[in-house]
């Protein structure tokens, strides 16, 4: 065996040069996607981490002198009249703001998504496909046009208030936009689908014998949908709260649409200070913080799932 | 306990209780009677029917009052075809909407391209130096919150164009086709996946070049993977508000950024119609992209 492997075999050291050629081709094959990639997506990512170590201009962009002020007033701000230090309630109420937001978000989508996964993964084989069509459908239309509906129908001069105005039930139009609830919604709405293609991936796979033998030792509904059918679809639960969670903590257009000015989330913060604000490196040090979330989130669900993996593998 | 105890009689009657999984065991049979469905969760399907009344209504409200004749979009006032003539009228929205379809079509054949030439460099293969690595940078769009891609680009691109004086649609065109690339790669591989490499074999094995063997072999089986890619790849393009948003110059608003812009104002139904039409194109290419997907039965 030490043999064969020793670089002296020709047919060995022959092998080795085809594997190598082999895998030059197979990086040029790929170049052309990673040129593009490097230029427009990962490249710039290592710019915005420059840019937070620099001074900001006056007027927009940066001057090139290290400041770590960017990453200071993440978090906390100087007045400009006493310079005593205080917490930047703004920024630090909008990153709570967001996490919140998201976090109940996650909640909301589990909770409608898990029924209708289910639902869709107990139907016979041809309906199935039929209702995962129509879960697929919103996902794939454009999220702004489904926010724009959302907002049609919650807006004062909307379909649920001159319904409700109409019928009696109440005499001013509720004042649902620019609110936190009609954000959540709004979110909620968008990124359902998230939750239940995940779910309904995993929900397929259920044996249902073991659900079976759950009721032949006398559990209850619920208790077999606790004990049994929820341990069995855990990792799909993960992967859609994941999968809710990560768009609705960087949402933009949805926060700005809804939220309108005052119910602002991260991602509008970011984008405020390279618009009014005029703080670019405020701006990439929080994008960089949203980043470093998400990035948390998703190592997380990747070490859960290949947990999961090795103890049923 | 004292229930389990009593209801199992595995002891004195193994036969009936045990390989009886099919018709609902005995046991099952004898608690709930014989309608008992196991697959039954109260209330689940209420409220999955929930869910797709709510994912759906507020979609065909939109689409319903495209056609109103009034300027409201909650007040009922007849059917007309008012809004789709002005929105056609509109020389913003026109513009807007060619400028989208350009940028989709290019960003769509260009990332499909090179997706197409990754995912044979990337699939049945043994590992190889780098795999995982050329693996990740090409899913790295994907994990990248895209306020963050924009800003990244926004920045990037202002320097490009202090630099160079360059405002044209390129940066567009470059922007769009990057973070196309993982959505046309991914139908492509899972294609290629379940290909195995036996007729490319043969045909290597009747002389066939490797450029003969790929026209002639790989692509017909490759194609409805490359299509599925490439219409992925089209309509996430033409739904980008936020990258396009950030990366614009002044003028060169697509269908989805003149859209944001308008909400700001007061809205007719108009953008309804807009809405509309976009829709049905979204819902056209959707159902083409699940056809090509399908299992064959």
């Amino acid at each position: 065996m030490a043999d064969g492997k020793s670089a002296s075999n020709p047919a060995a050291s022959a092998a080795a040069a085809v594997d190598r050629r082999d895998t030059r081709n197979r990086w040029l094959l790929s170049a052309p996607a990673l040129i593009i990639l490097l230029f427009a997506a990962i490249g710039p990512l290592i710019i915005v981490v420059v840019y937070s170590f620099l001074k900001k201009g006056d007027y927009g962009g940066v001057e090139w002198q290290f400041s770590g002020d960017g990453w200071y007033s993440v978090i906390l701000q100087k007045d400009i009249f006493t310079d005593a230090v205080t917490v930047a309630d703004a920024h630090v109420s909008i990153l709570l703001r967001s996490v919140k937001l998201s976090f109940f978000t996650t909640i909301l989508a589990l909770l409608f998504g898990f029924p209708t996964a289910y639902f869709i993964a107990t139907r016979n084989e041809k309906s199935r496909e039929l209702w995962l069509f129509l879960i697929t459908i919103p996902f794939w239309t454009n999220l702004l046009i489904r926010t724009f509906a959302v907002m049609e129908v919650i807006r004062n001069e909307g379909i649920v208030n001159s319904l409700l105005l109409g019928l009696g039930v109440i005499d001013a139009p509720l004042q649902i936009m620019f609110t936190d609830f009609a954000v959540m919604m709004g979110l909620l709405y968008v990124y359902l689908p998230l939750m239940v293609l995940p779910l309904y991936a995993s929900m397929e796979r259920i044996d249902f014998r073991l659900v079976e033998a759950g009721y032949d030792l006398y559990a209850t509904r619920w208790r077999v949908l606790r004990h049994v059918i929820f341990p069995l679809v855990k990792p799909g639960v993960i992967a859609g709260s994941i999968l809710v969670f990560i768009p609705s903590l960087g949402a933009y257009v949805t926060p700005r649409v809804l939220g309108g000015g005052r119910n602002l989330m991260l991602g509008n913060l970011i984008e405020m200070q390279f618009g009014q604000g005029r703080n670019w490196p405020l701006g990439a040090a929080l994008s960089i913080t949203l980043m470093a979330i998400v990035m948390i989130a998703l190592l997380l669900y990747v070490r859960n799932a290949s947990k999961t993996e090795a103890r049923h593998g | 306990m004292a229930e389990v105890a009593q209801g199992n009689n595995l002891g004195t009657n193994p036969g009936t209780n045990l390989g009886t999984n099919q018709g609902g065991s005995v046991a099952v049979r004898k608690k709930w009677g014989r309608g008992f469905d196991i697959k039954k969760q109260s209330g689940f399907t209420t409220i999955a029917m929930i869910c797709f009344v709510m994912l759906y209504a507020p979609i065909l409200t939109l689409v319903v009052y495209s056609f109103n004749a009034g300027t409201s979009v909650a007040i009922w006032a007849g059917f007309s075809w008012r809004w789709y003539e002005s929105a056609w009228a509109n020389q913003q929205v026109y513009d807007a909407s060619i400028r989208s379809l350009t940028i989709a079509t290019f960003a769509a054949v260009v990332s499909t391209i090179v997706a197409t030439m990754a995912a044979l460099a990337t699939t049945r293969t043994k590992p190889f130096p780098g795999l995982t690595f050329i693996y990740a940078f090409i899913n790295q769009p994907l994990m990248v919150p895209e306020i963050v891609t924009g800003i990244a680009l926004l920045i990037f691109f202002a320097a490009i164009k202090v630099a160079t004086g360059y405002t044209g649609l390129g940066y567009l065109l470059i922007a769009h086709t990057a973070f196309c690339i993982p959505f046309a790669y991914l139908p492509i591989r899972a294609r290629l996946e379940n290909m195995d490499l036996s007729l490319e074999r043969a045909a290597a094995d009747l002389y066939a070049t490797p450029f003969k063997t790929f026209r002639y072999v790989t692509l017909p089986l490759l194609w409805p993977g490359v299509l599925a890619g490439g219409m992925l790849a089209f309509v996430i393009s033409l739904d980008d508000v936020v990258i396009t948003e950030l990366v614009k110059s002044g003028g060169q608003d697509t269908l989805p950024t003149y859209m944001l812009g308008q909400l700001r104002r007061i809205v007719t139904p108009e953008m309804n119609a807009i809405s509309s039409v976009f829709l049905a194109i979204s819902i056209v290419m959707v159902t083409i992209f699940f056809l090509l997907n399908r299992k064959k039965t």
